[in-house]
């Protein structure tokens, strides 16, 4: 029940991320329109963000980790996510008033909406690699395991949005779906016993 | 599905040979000509995707029916003095505006370089001083541009990448925006598919901003709407006989548009409005009509 708890956080977070980048695309475009610099600005901001995640996410798992505070981290991305279904249009519309620019408007609206929640997402991967280790000999293989279980789940998350929910669903639902399911799983994290350390 | 494939190997063999291709930032730019006609196609041997084509002997022609139907916007607003024009492909459009009406401030909105630069050097498209081409997003400048204090007589919607119309150039939030940027009883028309998966959400949509507008079916569908009340056939009419011999040169009938001018419901009225959340547009598209 641990290591599944485990995995199904990474694999969920790898969704999460991938969901909410291919939204990104979809809400920044009635606003800077969709060339080339919107999505550049989007994927730049999101490798950024995950590349600061894997950093804190590595450190965080320095101190006593537990799939406790992996699943407030979940959470935590889930939180800091929110402002995007709430604000996310009136941001949007303010910023690029102010900074019509299709690559600078774009650059920073992605930082606002989505750097904080994406960069708390990257801390799962390797927060969860080091909940799973037991042994040096293992650990290359644990990593492989985790990063497959998390990229699938971004693989996934990238597929049924952009293939089906956006077929049949508002923006916005989506978003407010993938929050629930991520504070369902979070609250699942919380709730499952881990190993006495 | 036999036919489906016959056809394009039937137009390959008969495609003229290729000009020019290149890789956009955005899509394949093709051009394929011979002395007769020159095309410009976003997809190999033109199987699918738009195309502008101009007759080399006759440049004037204009060949695809849509441009035809296009210009059937001038029958609603005769002499207007601002035009925009979202989206540039051989710059047929434009051309034949800036020969019909002289004077007038032609502004056009083209995402893709590429775009712009072929036009101009294999379809003889020309800016002068009243008529500018600007790389933008359509919908970023329809934005920019409501800001200001510019407002367009006639807009003409004719933005396509390869597989249709850019979803967010489709919503009700778009076109509510373009109509905030018509002149009072400014005109806009919109070059659109006739049939496809998309065809009723589109007509609901553009019914629920314009409320009622003329449908002028063909091969495509151009929906010609306006910001005020929708001019009736008579005045309609009109207009045609004093474009009739300019559009003669063109080789057309004016007189000839104005059976397609109908403002009868033919889609699903109770299909879904697109919107800036639910906009699903390249994905019903990508399915066949």
């Amino acid at each position: 029940m641990y290591r599944a708890c485990l995995y199904l956080i990474a694999g969920w977070s790898g969704f999460f991320v991938m969901g909410i980048e291919l939204l990104g695309g979809r809400l920044l475009a009635p606003f800077f329109g969709s060339s080339i610099y919107v999505w550049g600005a989007i994927i730049a901001v999101f490798m950024l963000a995950l590349s600061l995640g894997y950093l804190a996410g590595g450190r965080a798992s320095l101190l006593s980790p537990s799939l406790r505070r992996l699943a407030l981290i979940l959470l935590a991305a889930a939180a800091t996510a929110t402002p995007v279904l709430l604000v996310g249009d009136r941001l949007l519309e303010r910023l690029s008033t102010a900074l019509p620019d299709p690559r600078f408007g774009s650059l920073l609206a992605s930082v606002l909406l989505f750097l904080v929640p994406t960069a708390i997402s990257g801390m799962v991967s390797p927060y969860a690699v080091r909940l799973l280790v037991a042994d040096r000999a293992s650990a290359g293989h644990d990593a492989g395991k985790l990063y497959f279980v998390s990229t699938f789940g971004s693989a996934a998350g990238t597929l049924l949005t952009s293939f089906y929910l956006v077929l049949y669903l508002e923006v916005d639902q989506i978003l407010l779906a993938m929050l629930a399911v991520s504070a369902a799983v979070g609250v699942l994290g919380l709730a499952t016993r881990g190993p006495t350390a | 599905m036999l036919l489906a494939t016959l056809v394009p190997v039937l137009q390959a063999r008969a495609q003229p040979p290729l000009l020019h291709s290149e890789r956009s930032l955005y899509r394949q730019v093709f051009v394929y000509g011979d002395n007769a006609t020159r095309c410009l196609c976003f997809t190999r041997e033109c199987r699918v995707g738009r195309q502008s084509c101009i007759d080399l002997k006759q440049p004037d022609r204009l060949m695809f029916e849509y441009t035809q139907m296009m210009l059937g916007s001038l029958l609603l607003i005769p002499e207007p003095r601002s035009i925009l024009i979202i989206g540039l492909g051989g710059g047929t459009l434009p051309r034949a505006l800036r020969a019909l009406l002289p004077n007038a401030e032609i502004d056009v909105v083209e995402i893709d370089p590429a775009v712009i630069r072929v036009a101009d050097q294999y379809f003889g498209y020309r800016v002068d001083a009243h008529q500018h081409v600007y790389e933008e997003d359509g919908r970023a400048y329809v934005r920019r541009m409501l800001r200001t204090l510019q407002r367009y007589q006639l807009i003409m919607l004719d933005a396509y990448d390869q597989q249709y119309i850019p979803e967010h150039l489709l919503t009700q939030e778009f076109l509510q925006q373009v109509r905030s940027l018509l002149a009072p009883n400014g005109i806009v028309a919109a070059n659109t598919f006739s049939s496809s998966r998309l065809y009723s959400n589109e007509s609901v949509t553009y019914r629920a901003v314009f409320g009622t507008f003329y449908n002028l079916k063909s091969a495509n569908r151009v929906v010609l709407a306006s910001n005020g009340p929708l001019p009736g056939i008579a005045e309609a009419t009109r207009n045609a006989a004093r474009y009739e011999a300019a559009f003669s040169a063109r080789g057309f009938k004016a007189s000839a548009l104005l059976p397609l001018f109908k403002t009868g419901v033919d889609w699903d009225s109770h299909a879904r409005v697109l919107t800036d959340q639910y906009s699903p547009a390249n994905l019903l598209n990508g399915a066949e009509p």
